[in-house]
């Protein structure tokens, strides 16, 4: 089940390799396609997941059976090192409470990203060949249980990324796209020498080889005792949480890591902003959860307070720089920034409602950037511009659409009843009741207040009042007496059409029922996260 | 005073030669091909540049049949110590022949030679003397025979590079490849004279034994030595600081030759230079401060990290794609050293394995560029333009061996950097400084490398000619079995690390 979803668009891609690149609308169809199925799938896990099973660490007996679901475990490569003894990688796939939330999450995205990609018409084969492969590796990503499988996908998303911002984005993409590479290259080449210290440190308790297994690394007492990584090797174990910690920052982007995620945002196509911001991000915090925290808990323990001064900086950098911003789709750029802020800031309480609250987030974030970006496309698409004071009284004419960016731009600042309130909620109280996280979250707490600013202040000059002299539309004076709103060379309807309402009405819906019922996410998240906290916990550290 | 040999000796000799010979079946059979290729130059009418490339791509085939044979062979010296067979000479031995039928097979899709020349008739010849060359190199174990391979490689090296007469540039190259060929022998010649003055012996494995013998009693000569012999064995493999020919020869060369010394010579270079160091100068294997003391290793650590460093830093300047190709293989010798200064078995697997990676990614990236330089007529850079929508197979296959040079995943050429990172972790945390070295550079490259896509992608071409691009049908089948290749074996490396595993037992040495 688990290798179909990852599968399901390299299938379609290779498909479409064999499709004429004429045929623009077939390319297109078996993308969706492939998308929809992953979406039935993903309904599927998510009919059938367990939400008992805690996942983190292996079950009884040392087997990650009884522990994680849907496990997919097969031998991949076998071979034997002069020198050394056996080299095993596995296939090995599964999913836990942590990783099933954003399996859902990747395949709706990924689904509304290829919708979103319909109107593109520049060496259409191409991008969907790209898109495809970037949409099974980020899926990849999240079920990969074994590290060396993790980092294949991991950097196979890099290569269609680039090529997605850089063949279609905007005017100034060459720059962007090689930034967003190094950048990511830079973190992730730092994983790799971690990959290889941890597997020559761990073995696994039922084979007694060397493993590349990440549930057998999260378990401390597989580690072998003088190896490099051992417990007692106290320098290298810091040095190797902080050059994942700062592999994986990059990718969320974390303060001071952050200054490619802007760029990228601004360059990428419409589809690639709601792809990167609305599951690329949250890979990097994943792999926090996944990797970083349980393999070095002890570091993790002395470090929570400096990963919450990152993440109150995050939230209250982001949240400036973006009431500063001209650009809509940088604004909404760098309110990302602010909120993955309190992602990190979740993580570092290190408590139950914390890390909650951070899963929680990390989903609801997918979901309402998803539709921020898309609600920017859609102006774009019609004026060209991004620009906020190029608008101005837009609301009269376009009222679906003011609708839908009121709805978002209120879920995104945190408004009670919408999604977002329950994660940012749950996050401060996390924060709040751990005391070494307490005052941060305080001072974070400042974020909410920039965040209402500069969504209110966007929303009142794009939405409110009227046109402005130099705006990028012509009111026009109709027949029936009205004004009517003309925007140049756009020949569709003026109002969101049925192609993007189906796009963002899911979106909107599931905002709105996790904000009323968050159960069918908390759920799933709970014990897994009871689990992590009993792993990170400093009482079973000084047990071991 | 010299004394006649009696009889006996003589019968004994002529017995063991006798012996020898059996051993050395592989290098005969390529000696009378190199002959046979000579003759069908003479007598051949007609299409007799297609029929002596068919038959020079029949007769390597050919070898392959007797270098399998030898498997079965008891693995030793021959012919009085000059000579081995061993598990890590057959691996070079399938190397170079491999490496020797690539080129002919670039050489001809490369339409230049048709241009430039008109007879290829010892240009054939020359690439099996080449690849006798290679495989010698890889078996000598007395430093005789060492020397004389060596030149036997560079002579033949030399008239390759210059072999578009009428081309400055090739001419130019040539020159330039022999002066710096006749200093750095020169200068391996005297190091070898400081060894022999030390122990007055010739045999790798006896100098060994005589150097351990001596203690420290005379290590600063040593270092001279080896300084000396790497400045040899440096220019082989294009190791910084004894590069400086590179990138000119690589540039000036007819691209094939570019293709075939920077794979093929550069890994017979490493052969020698394992065997010589592993065997014949001593190093401490009780505990890890005394190899680090070691002299020749920190030699290489050096010559390592400065190829790492200066060869990726310096591409990123290049303008031209065989000059930029250049410089990363530059870059790549500095990663094979990391996997010699490790000096174990599981080093060396390491390095075998880089070469198998290399060897693919760099014969599939030089062979893409000849096919482009057919059609566009140019290397630089900015004439990439728009080129992935003009050859979109060619453009793909570009990238792919591009992203592997760089050591991206799922590419054969991150199981290579997987697997030196591997050595350099494995033996603890003295050497992860160097793995630091090396991943950082590696980022440095994906910059230079990704200037090729970025310019087949990202930019529009200058000006659209409606210019037919099509490669042909050979060659896009070649490039999709070569793209093909880097990515399953990126995916699936068992089978070729298992090789290099076999291959790294080296006669005269137990590695742990």
């Amino acid at each position: 089940m688990l290798s179909l979803i990852v599968f399901l668009p390299i299938i379609a891609g290779l498909i479409i390799l064999a499709v004429p690149s004429s045929q623009k609308q077939i390319i297109r169809i078996v993308s969706l396609l492939a998308a929809l199925a992953q979406g039935v799938l993903s309904v599927l896990i998510w009919r059938d997941y367990n939400p008992s099973l805690p996942g983190i660490t292996a079950g009884p007996g040392g087997s990650p059976l009884g522990s994680f679901q849907f496990v997919e475990r097969v031998p991949w490569i076998n071979l034997d090192l002069a020198g050394f003894g056996p080299l095993n990688i596995e296939y090995f796939v599964g999913v836990d409470g942590i990783s099933v939330t954003m399996v859902i999450l990747t395949a709706l995205v990924s689904a509304i990203g290829i919708l979103s990609s319909w109107p593109i018409q520049k060496q259409v084969k191409g991008y969907f060949i790209l898109y495809n492969l970037l949409a099974s590796a980020m899926m990849g990503c999240f079920v990969a249980l074994d590290f060396f499988l993790f980092y294949v996908f991991w950097e196979v998303m890099l290569l269609p990324m680039y090529f997605l911002i850089g063949i279609w984005g905007g005017p100034n993409r060459e720059y962007a796209a090689i930034k967003f590479f190094l950048y990511t290259l830079f973190g992730s080449v730092f994983m790799l020498l971690v990959m290889i210290a941890l597997y020559f440190s761990v073995t696994d308790p039922v084979t007694g080889n060397h493993t590349f297994s990440l549930v057998a690394m999260a378990t401390q007492s597989n580690f072998i005792k003088d190896s490099i990584l051992g417990p007692d090797n106290v320098m290298w174990r810091y040095v190797s949480f902080i050059v994942l910690f700062i592999g994986f920052a990059i990718k969320v982007p974390m303060f001071p890591f952050h200054t490619w995620l802007p760029d990228a945002h601004v360059e990428a196509p419409t589809p690639i902003s709601v792809i990167l911001a609305g599951v690329l991000l949250k890979l990097g915090t994943y792999g926090m959860i996944r990797i970083n925290f349980p393999i070095f808990p002890e570091v993790f323990q002395a470090g929570m307070y400096v990963i919450g001064i990152f993440g109150a900086i995050n939230i209250i950098y982001g949240a400036m720089c973006a009431l500063a911003q001209q650009d809509l789709k940088k604004m909404v750029a760098y309110s990302s920034i602010s909120h993955m802020g309190y992602v990190l800031l979740g993580l570092s309480a290190g408590n139950s409602e914390g890390m909650v609250g951070a899963l929680y987030q990390m989903f609801n974030h997918g979901t309402i950037t998803a539709m921020l970006f898309l609600l920017v496309g859609v102006i774009y698409d019609r004026a060209h511009t991004r620009q906020i004071d190029k608008f101005g009284g837009l609301a009269s004419h376009m009222p679906h659409y003011a609708a839908f960016v009121t709805v978002a731009w209120f879920a995104s600042l945190g408004l009670p009843g919408l999604s977002g309130f329950i994660s940012e909620a749950l996050v401060f109280v996390g924060a709040f009741s751990s005391v070494t996280t307490r005052y941060i979250a305080m001072v974070s707490v400042l974020g909410i207040v920039f965040g209402a600013a500069y969504l209110l202040w966007s929303l009142q000059r794009m939405f409110l009042g009227q046109r402005k002299p130099d705006a990028a539309y012509d009111l026009v004076a109709g027949e029936d007496g009205h004004e009517h709103i003309h925007f140049h060379d756009w020949k569709g309807k003026i109002d969101l059409d049925a192609r993007e309402l189906v796009m963002l009405v899911p979106l909107l819906v599931i905002t709105i029922v996790l904000g009323v019922y968050p159960m069918p996410i908390l759920g799933m998240l709970t014990s897994s996260i009871n689990k992590l906290v009993e792993v990170l916990s400093p009482v079973v550290l000084s047990q071991l | 005073m010299f004394e006649l040999p009696s009889g006996a000796e003589i019968q004994g000799i002529i017995a063991s030669l006798k012996v020898s010979v059996g051993f050395f079946i592989p290098e005969i059979y390529l000696s009378l091909l190199f002959m046979l290729l000579i003759v069908v130059d003479l007598v051949a009418k007609g299409r007799k540049n297609t029929m002596l490339a068919i038959s020079t791509l029949v007769g390597l085939a050919g070898s392959f049949f007797f270098i399998y044979q030898q498997h079965s062979l008891q693995m030793g010296e021959i012919f009085f110590g000059m000579y081995v067979l061993d598990e890590f000479a057959l691996f070079f031995k399938y190397f170079s022949v491999l490496s020797g039928m690539l080129a002919v097979i670039v050489t001809m899709a490369d339409e230049q030679f048709e241009r430039e020349v008109k007879s290829m008739g010892e240009y054939y010849a020359l690439i099996v003397s080449m690849v006798i060359g290679m495989i010698m190199m890889a078996s000598s174990s007395d430093l005789m025979m060492i020397f004389l391979s060596m030149e036997l490689v560079s002579f033949t090296a030399y008239i390759l590079t210059g072999y578009f007469k009428r081309d400055q540039r090739s001419s130019e190259a040539a020159l330039k490849y022999l002066v710096y060929g006749a200093v750095s022998s020169g200068l391996m010649v005297y190091g070898f004279s400081l060894i022999y003055g030390l122990t007055a012996e010739t045999n790798l494995i006896k100098i060994g034994v005589a150097l351990a013998a001596d203690g420290n009693a005379h290590s600063l000569l040593l270092m001279m030595a080896s300084l000396l012999v790497i400045a040899g064995f440096g220019y082989k493999i294009g190791a910084v600081p004894f590069h400086f020919w590179t990138p000119d020869v690589y540039e000036g060369a007819p691209t094939p030759i570019t293709a075939y010394l920077s794979v093929a010579s550069k890994a017979a270079g490493f052969a020698l230079l394992m065997r010589f160091f592993y065997i014949a100068i001593p190093h401490g294997t009780s505990t890890i401060s005394s190899q680090t003391g070691n002299d020749w290793i920190t030699l290489l650590l050096i010559l390592s990290v400065a190829s790492m460093i200066y060869g990726n830093v310096v591409a990123l300047w290049q303008k031209n794609v065989k000059r930029m190709l250049a410089y990363s293989s530059i870059a790549h010798a500095g990663y094979l050293l990391l996997g010699i200064i490790v000096m174990g078995k599981f080093g060396t697997q390491a390095t075998l394995f880089y070469l198998l990676s290399y060897f693919l990614m760099n014969f599939g990236a030089f062979y893409v560029v000849i096919l482009i330089a057919n059609k566009t007529g140019s290397e630089n850079l900015d004439d990439y333009r728009g080129l992935g929508k003009k050859m979109p197979l060619a453009g793909a296959a570009l990238t792919v061996f591009l992203v592997s040079l760089v050591g991206l995943p799922p590419t054969l050429g991150f199981i290579g950097k997987l697997m030196i990172f591997s050595a350099l972790i494995a033996k603890g945390s003295i050497y992860i400084w160097l793995a630091f070295i090396g991943i950082m550079t590696s980022v440095i490259s994906l910059y230079y490398y990704m200037l090729i896509p970025l310019n087949m992608y990202l930019r529009e071409p200058r000006q659209m000619d409606e210019k037919d691009m099509n490669p042909g049908l050979f060659a896009q089948v070649l490039m999709a079995v070569l793209m093909f290749m880097t990515i399953y074996f990126g995916l699936y490396f068992a089978p070729l690390s298992d090789f290099a595993k076999y291959s790294s037992a080296m006669f005269g040495i137990s590695l742990n």
